[in-house]
């Protein structure tokens, strides 16, 4: 497991190494493979002796998933393939990647993934194995997909992710199954005692078909050939040595216990036998050397799955031995497929020639793989087929347990057999091609001699797959520990190199014989071939598959977006709707009902239902607008009447203001609304209105019935005066109780503010402001200077001069009062701003300068300053965040002025409260907002006006010219 | 508590009329339908809040007499944040005729293009039709 963290320790840091070492970073990152290689090697003992080595630690405790690792001898020898063949690969790619950049990215996956691929097969929790072999698809994906810019390796990445991720899920159902009816997801426990039942069989079924999807069987076999997109060593490593393995090593731990379930020994023999034929078959035509090798690999991945699933002990021994031989001998050839697109550059068979004159060393370990690949006497690949056709002739000479009838046994022989004859042709194609003369052909050039380190990798292990040969009898006895484990059939007679006459010989030796006919007529093959009919395959479905999912997306996004806002708000208020209607008819208790508290409000209601009727029904702008602040006031007056001051006083500012702001937009636009012709999409619109107006009102009026609990207002008058310090409880809860709330509030006016001015200004609020010049002693409201002649109006000067200075200080005065009587920050702020709006109403955008010669945003930002400091000040005095303090001041000077109307209190004793200055905060957020809507919608759109910049109503008509600079 | 029916259906006429224009395409009056429909809903927490009173302040009314002050506080704050969604919007519209001479909300150009693709019974536009095959004519060469 440590070393499984440092491989992964060492993908992450690859990016670095690459950068600082350059292509010797892979002489490091290969330490890893090779450190577990070793520790592997030192486990030979125990594994051997049938005592598996394992470690576990606790993961997911709640669902039972540990970490959970456990060696035996399949795992032990997968892991030694994956972890030899990956330190020779990274060693190799040292040179391989010579001539680009340092590939980081190359680096770290190839790292990840030797983890990745370790994990998966030492892994004895099924979770565990599920989350390993997710790893190394991605993984895959990541490394097919190396080149993103070109089609063919995305095509090549994307259908290999989706194909075995899509076989992966089926598996984790299936390993979920196997886990629930084995009452455990340890491999280990599951072997130890099968489980079984129809759940099984399910089971059993879908990690096949996870399995046979990693392995590149029919009908999934189509990723493969075009994941050779990738470099040439990732194909070496994971496309032929380790990852597609996953899927064989899966077959072969599982075969024990669930060959004999339903259906999965008819599944591999058929799938098996014809991955193993199509392969080959598909193999003798191709023309590029590596998509050669990978048809190959599909037809011996087909005979691994074929011999190991079949769950028999002379199958399994020869299976495994097989897994070991192509291991090898797939490495090796792609390698030097590597070496031979590295020196002569080109890997197409139609264009080399005579390079075994070259090239006599690579020449030489290619031959010795090929000769394995064919299982041609003395290599690895005779011993190991010849243990397989032994396998797989018991089962056509005596059943050997599984109970097959001779036809379709004799029938499986005769197709293994003709695949072998087949693979013997194309080792031999693969062979001549690379290396052989051609007639007609210009012998090939080497463009880069391959270097002495870029050869050792091939040579070692085509070396090894000569040697292996010679070493059957200790292969059969390592080996023979997991034939042992399973409970069907003869032992094998073994590894050897000098077999006893008998069936397997003699398939093997009508194997080569044939397929040295067929490598000698490969012209006639070829031509054969040409005359077959294209038939729809597997590729075929995928990509209809692929295509019709698309197409489904497309018809549901066309269903669910419609890219109409109207449509959108209408959804979404159809099902309030239908919820709330649901919800109203399941209540019997109504609340009981009274007409209203006062006369007025039936009044005011009458008024406000009236001028919100005609505002929906208007056609005029401006019309609209008016009606719209009649509305307004109407509410203003209903809190009025309801006993909220401070409310009424607020929205009837707050509905002047909206009215100017209104008014200064709708100077530019026409004034008419876009005509609506009266279709049917109009009255769907009045049947939603109808609908959710009716349901607010049902629900308003069922609202009251459901407070029951005792409000938590109740207590407001106590707390307001002892915590608050203030009589008007709903300023204390603005600016106190629930003073994170007006934080937020403040801050939207801020965004809102700033959204109006980038919407005018585009380029930054006008932070300059420009002053007149003049000697601000002469007075204010110069209108004669700073406004043209007919612009001007006297009667408003003289009002605006009159009116300025009362609105100021009844601001300060709302202000200050705030805590105590109704006003408050916001009351102020919209009052003082109103003065400038009005003060720029009179004297136009100079005007509105001179009266605020600050910028809105220093406003809006001080204030926002000012409140979170007094929000956060308690804490250097030991309170708590928006703790309130009480200041008493006494200012000498009139204390009261008696007037025949009564005492008026004056100055004197000043009752303070340190959230006033979270007030003032609020009040400058406001006066910044205002001043930010007179500048943007007031002096920022008369200079536009001044540029041609604003759009022109088009006279009789509902549409506007754009401005000059957006007209297109 | 007894319900204000008055208030209530005051609410749920203004509320109709505010969707009601909501589901138009003019920028401008969808915009007053929001400012309509959030007076509605403003409404609605009086009706919410009981039976109206006095003035929730201290010293003028009675704590018995007071109508209740949070809901007042909660509808304040949405008095004045509906002030700067209007004039936010209110800014949209005016730049929308700056730019188009008009203030209708146009339906989403890409999700028209989808709906074309799918009367077309096409595949998307990033799709890619796979493309790789075994004739030994595509290269797989790096």
């Amino acid at each position: 497991m440590a070393l499984i963290a440092a491989h992964l320790g060492l993908a992450v840091v690859a990016p670095w190494l690459a950068r600082l070492l350059g292509q010797r970073a892979f002489w490091l990152v290969a330490l890893a493979p090779a450190a577990t290689f070793g520790w592997l090697t030192g486990l030979a003992a125990p594994v051997l002796a049938g005592t598996p080595v394992s470690e576990a630690i606790d993961w997911i405790p709640a669902l039972g998933v540990t970490l959970d690792f456990r060696i035996g001898l399949v795992q032990w020898v997968l892991a030694l393939i994956v972890t030899g063949i990956g330190t020779l690969v990274l060693l190799y790619c040292r040179w391989y990647f010579e001539a680009d950049p340092p590939q980081a990215r190359v680096i770290g996956l190839l790292t990840a993934f030797c983890a990745a691929m370790i994990g998966l097969v030492t892994a004895d929790d099924l979770v565990v194995v599920y989350v390993f072999w997710e790893a190394t698809t991605v993984l895959s994906y990541l490394l097919i997909g190396h080149d993103p810019t070109r089609r063919a390796n995305r095509s090549a990445a994307l259908t290999a992710l989706i194909v075995t991720t899509t076989g992966g899920l089926a598996m984790l159902v299936g390993f979920l199954a196997l886990g629930h009816a084995a009452g455990s997801y340890s491999l280990a426990a599951i072997l130890a005692a099968p489980p079984s039942g129809p759940v099984v069989t399910v089971a059993a079924l879908l990690v096949l078909a996870g399995a046979l999807s990693k392995s590149a069987l029919v009908p999934f076999h189509f990723w493969l050939p075009g994941a050779m997109a990738a470099p040439t060593p990732i194909s070496a490593y994971l496309h032929a040595a380790a990852m597609v393995k996953a899927g064989v090593y899966l077959v072969a731990v599982l075969a024990p216990v669930l060959a004999a379930s339903p259906g999965w020994r008819p599944a591999v023999w058929v799938l098996g036998a014809l991955t193993l034929f199509l392969g080959g078959w598909r193999a003798l035509r191709q023309d590029d050397l590596k998509l050669l090798l990978a048809y190959g690999t599909v037809s011996q991945l087909g005979l691994l799955v074929l011999l190991l699933g079949t769950g028999t002990r002379a199958a399994a021994l020869g299976g495994l031995a097989m897994v070991v031989a192509h291991a090898l001998f797939k490495s090796t050839l792609f390698l030097v497929v590597g070496v031979i697109d590295h020196s002569a550059g080109t890997r197409r068979l139609s264009e080399l020639s005579g390079l075994f004159r070259r090239l006599p060393v690579t020449a030489t370990v290619a031959a010795f793989a090929a000769a394995s690949m064919a299982g041609l006497p003395p290599t690895l690949g005779f011993i190991a087929k010849e243990a397989g056709l032994e396998g797989v002739t018991n089962l056509a000479l005596t059943g050997d347990g599984t109970g097959i009838a001779p036809v379709p046994a004799w029938a499986l022989v005769a197709v293994v057999i003709a695949g072998s004859a087949i693979t013997v042709a194309y080792s031999l194609r693969f062979w001549w091609g690379a290396f052989g003369s051609k007639d007609g052909l210009a012998e090939s050039t080497l463009v880069h001699p391959p270097k002495r380190g870029f050869l050792a990798a091939p040579v070692l292990l085509g070396t090894a797959c000569l040697a292996g040969g010679f070493l059957g009898g200790p292969l059969t006895t390592v080996l023979e520990h997991y034939a042992e484990t399973l409970p069907l059939g003869e032992h094998s007679h073994g590894l050897t190199l000098i077999p006893a006459f008998g069936a397997p010989l003699a398939a093997s030796a009508l194997a080569i014989a044939a397929g040295l006919v067929l490598f000698w007529r490969r012209d006639w093959i070829t031509s054969v071939q040409q005359t077959f009919p294209a038939v729809p395959g597997a590729v075929d479905f995928y990509r209809a598959t692929m295509r019709g999912i698309d197409q489904l997306a497309v018809e549901v996004t066309d269903r669910t977006q419609r890219g109409s806002l109207a449509h959108y708000v209408g959804t979404i208020l159809v099902v309030l709707t239908a919820a709330l209607a649901y919800t109203l008819s399941q209540v019997h208790a109504w609340p009981a009902v009274h007409l209203a508290d006062n006369a007025g409000q039936v009044l005011v209601g009458g008024i406000v239902i009236v001028s919100a009727f005609l505002v929906a029904t208007s056609r005029g702008r401006l019309r609209a607008v008016v009606l719209l602040g009649v509305t307004g006031y109407g509410t203003a007056l209903l809190f009025l009447l309801h006993g909220a001051p401070d409310l009424a006083l607020t929205q009837v500012l707050v509905e002047t203001v909206s009215l100017l702001v209104f008014l200064l937009v709708l100077r530019k636009l026409p004034k008419f609304f876009t005509e609506r012709p009266l279709t049917s999409g109009r009255w769907w619109r009045v049947v939603i209105s109808v609908g959710t107006g009716l349901a607010f009102t049902l629900v308003a009026l069922l609202m009251i019935g459901s407070r029951t609990a005792i409000p938590v207002s109740a207590d407001y008058p106590e707390v307001a005066k002892s915590f608050g310090y203030g009589n008007n409880i709903v300023n204390v809860v603005l600016v106190d109780t629930r003073a994170w709330d007006t934080i937020g509030e403040i801050s939207v006016l801020g965004i809102a503010a700033t959204g109006v001015a980038s919407l005018i200004f585009l380029r930054g609020r006008h932070s300059r402001v420009r002053r007149s010049g003049l000697d601000p002693n002469r007075g204010w409201l110069r209108a004669s200077r700073s406004l043209p002649p007919d612009q001007r109006s006297l009667i408003f000067e003289v009002v605006t001069r009159l009116l300025f200075p009362v609105m100021i200080v009844v601001s300060v005065y709302l202000l200050v009062a705030g805590h105590n009587l109704p006003g408050g920050g916001f009351a102020g702020g919209l009052v003082a701003g109103t003065a400038l709006l009005v003060r720029y109403l009179a004297g136009g955008g100079q005007e509105l300068d001179e009266a605020m010669p600050v910028p809105a945003g220093v406003l809006i930002g001080s204030g926002l300053v000012l409140s979170v400091l007094t929000a956060i000040s308690p804490l250097a005095f030991g309170g708590v965040i928006f703790q309130s303090y009480e200041v008493h001041l006494h200012v000498p000077g009139w204390d009261a002025l008696a007037t025949p109307w009564g005492t008026w209190t004056l100055l004197g004793d000043i009752h303070l409260v340190s959230s006033t200055a979270f007030d003032i905060g609020v009040y400058l957020v406001v006066l910044g907002m205002m001043l930010d809507l007179g500048r943007s919608l007031g002096s920022g759109i008369d200079a536009q006006a001044r540029e041609e910049l604003t759009p022109a109503p088009e006279p009789e008509s509902t549409r506007a010219i754009p401005g000059r600079r957006w007209d297109r | 508590m007894s319900a204000n029916l008055t208030l209530a259906v005051v609410a749920g006429l203004v509320i109709a009329c505010g969707v009601y224009l909501i589901t138009e395409r003019s920028l401008s009056r969808i915009l007053i339908g929001v400012v309509l429909a959030s007076n509605g809903v403003n409404v609605l927490f009086l009706v919410a809040s009981g039976t109206a009173g006095g003035p929730p302040i201290i010293g003028l009314t009675a704590a018995e007499a007071m109508s209740d002050p949070l809901p007042q506080a909660m509808v304040l704050t949405a008095i004045v944040i509906t002030l700067s969604v209007a004039a936010f919007v209110m800014t949209m519209a005016y730049r929308s005729f700056q730019i188009n001479g008009d203030d209708e909300v146009a339906d989403d150009i890409e999700d028209s293009r989808i709906a074309a693709l799918a009367r077309a019974d096409q595949a998307s536009e990033s799709f890619e039709d796979l493309e790789f095959s075994d004739t030994g004519e595509d290269v797989v060469s790096e």
